[in-house]
């Protein structure tokens, strides 16, 4: 039989209805997972036994006694360590919020709890979500499950790689350039970052206010959905939350995707992508077209100019909201002999190079004389995006490109580098640019059997349009590789 | 373009306390990037306003109804230093 720890969250949900598992035992083989995989992985930063086991003994009484929450009943689930989970230190990886214990549940968490999950623990990110590897987390890297000389991607890189190994059924991962896809990509699991203001931000540990946005992390593009299903909605907690209807996307799955106009962004499909990487998105596309879906290339030239935007918008917004961080409230703080020096002395020991760098390239953004040369600019040219988009949304119902230039990186190979970090994210910033949903799905793995990402974007509000292609793709390309770490005990 | 920073003023302005030598290598780094970032100074944004929301939505406000909030003992314990339901830090102005 199957590894419980191996099941979609579909076929888990099938089997504890049925009476064959209970939730305690879908935490059990979450656990027996992470006790063989975090040795190598580093996925987690911090594991919740206690309340994940009486979460689960929760659900599982709830069940008997004929209480269904729905699809995420007894599921055991991760959270990327920037959400704040009452009672369970959180940290965003970085020094600091050393020790900090929230005093409330981010809105995601709540909604989880009431949709009958079992938040098993808090996974490794970059420091604030500020990075493509989970290299500048204060608290170590994470590793990628399909060769642990090289990043898992980031900055959700814990989140997808739990994910990958079965370590958790699925997690939530946050995106502000890209930050759910690009892991999920190079750890070959679907991540999906919903439109902005679907999902509240409330409890999010704040990077850039007006790109970042939570979204699911599943082994199936289904799970995703179910996930996805769990955390959206209208949240008065967050002002930019969007109090329109949700769009339904479970139901959309399978509706195929014969007569689909899908355009395929030129820009991005073609240089600096390595040839492996366009090889499965090539292949891919044949495999739409056959099934048939109307490809098409389209051009939008303003997404050259994307990341220079993004990298003035996001340190702007990053270094306005990372000011709260200032020994007063929170983590510890380096005593000095007046405000400003405590102050001071406790950033300086407190945030890691990445975020010191990103701050000091915010304030000069908004400091007099910048601000409208670069952030105003900057905001204006992202309005050159969302016209672009939404222009090309006339002609098509989903753009697609590959999710990642590259496969995953040697660790290290980018950690001096910032603008060749930068480009990891080059296919993925546009939509936070733009807003609107996108989604990554696994279509193969290269000469190194490393991951190859396809993704997936559609105009705003056209979330389920994604998954319908997304469900597609997964259906057409039908990768089912799993990386070594996960499978190992099957020949133990 | 070309860019110049003041460095230090702007570590200031950011209340991170920097050495010489940090200042130096932060200075090169960012003066790379902005160069970079500085490419989109030269699309023409003239007339075009700026997008914060992708959505346009502007100003979400929630019913101005009274509900819980977060207790004020556990949210001091988290605090480095308090006193009498204070947040309590070190003198604004040197003796």
């Amino acid at each position: 039989m199957t590894d419980p720890a191996d099941l979609t969250i579909a076929d888990a949900g099938a089997r504890l209805r049925a009476g064959e598992l209970s939730a305690v035992d879908l935490l059990d083989a979450v656990r027996r997972r992470a006790s063989m995989t975090e040795a190598i992985l580093h996925a987690y930063l911090t594991i919740d036994h206690a309340g994940a086991s009486k979460a689960a003994a929760e659900a599982d009484a709830a069940l008997a006694g004929g209480e269904d929450r729905g699809p995420l009943h007894g599921i055991p689930v991760a959270l990327k360590d920037n959400m704040v989970t009452r009672g369970v230190e959180t940290t965003a990886s970085s020094r600091i919020l050393a020790g900090w214990v929230p005093p409330y549940d981010a809105t995601v968490v709540q909604r989880l709890r009431a949709a009958g999950a079992v938040i098993y623990g808090k996974t490794n990110l970059d420091e604030f979500a500020m990075g493509s590897s989970t290299e500048n987390s204060a608290y170590g890297t994470s590793r990628n499950p399909w060769d642990p000389d090289r990043v898992p991607g980031g900055s959700s890189g814990g989140s997808a790689a739990a994910v990958a190994v079965g370590s958790a059924f699925g997690a939530l991962g946050s995106d502000t350039g890209g930050s759910i896809r690009q892991p999920a990509a190079l750890c070959g699991v679907v991540g999906m970052k919903p439109t902005y203001g679907l999902v509240s931000r409330y409890g999010l540990i704040a990077f850039a206010s007006s790109l970042d946005q939570i979204g699911p992390i599943g082994r199936t593009v289904e799970d995703a959905a179910m996930l996805f299903e769990a955390i959206t909605g209208y949240d008065p907690f967050d002002t930019t939350s969007s109090p329109g209807p949700v769009p339904a996307v479970r139901a959309a799955l399978d509706r195929g995707i014969a007569g689909l106009r899908i355009g395929v962004l030129s820009e991005l499909a073609s240089e600096g992508v390595e040839p492996s990487v366009i090889a499965a998105f090539r292949d891919t596309l044949d495999r739409l077209g056959a099934a048939g879906a109307i490809i098409e290339e389209v051009s939008l030239p303003t997404t050259r100019h994307a990341l220079s935007a993004y990298y003035l918008i996001a340190p702007a917004e990053c270094s306005a909201n990372l000011a709260r961080f200032d020994g007063v409230r929170y983590g510890p703080r380096i005593d000095g002999p007046n405000v400003e020096q405590m102050m001071a002395a406790t950033r300086r020991d407190g945030f890691g190079p990445e975020v010191t760098r990103r701050i000091l390239l915010g304030t000069y953004a908004l400091s007099a004389g910048y601000y409208d040369a670069f952030y105003g600019q900057a905001q204006r040219v992202r309005t050159l995006v969302v016209r672009e988009f939404a222009a090309a949304y006339e002609r098509f119902d989903a753009l697609v490109t590959p999710t990642s230039p590259t496969t995953a990186f040697p660790v290290g190979a980018r950690a001096d580098d910032p603008l060749a970090m930068y480009l990891s994210d080059v296919c993925t910033i546009p939509s936070n640019l733009s807003g609107d949903p996108a989604i990554s799905v696994p279509v193969g793995l290269d000469e190194s059997g490393l991951p190859i990402g396809f993704q997936v974007l559609g105009p705003a509000l056209g979330d389920d349009t994604v998954f319908r292609v997304a469900r597609a793709v997964e259906s057409l390309v039908g990768f089912e590789a799993r990386p070594a770490l996960a499978t190992s005990e099957g020949a133990a | 373009m070309p860019v110049e920073i003041d460095i230090a003023r702007v570590a200031r302005l950011a209340r991170i306390a920097l050495t010489d030598e940090e200042l130096e290598h932060y200075g090169a780094q960012l003066t790379g990037i902005l160069e970079h970032a500085s490419t989109v100074q030269a699309l023409p944004t003239e007339g075009v306003e700026p997008t914060a929301h992708p959505l346009g939505l502007v100003n979400g406000w929630r019913d101005d109804e009274p509900g819980t909030t977060l207790d004020r003992d556990e949210v001091l314990a988290a605090a480095p230093d308090h006193e009498d339901g204070y947040f309590r830090v070190p003198p604004f102005l040197d003796e």
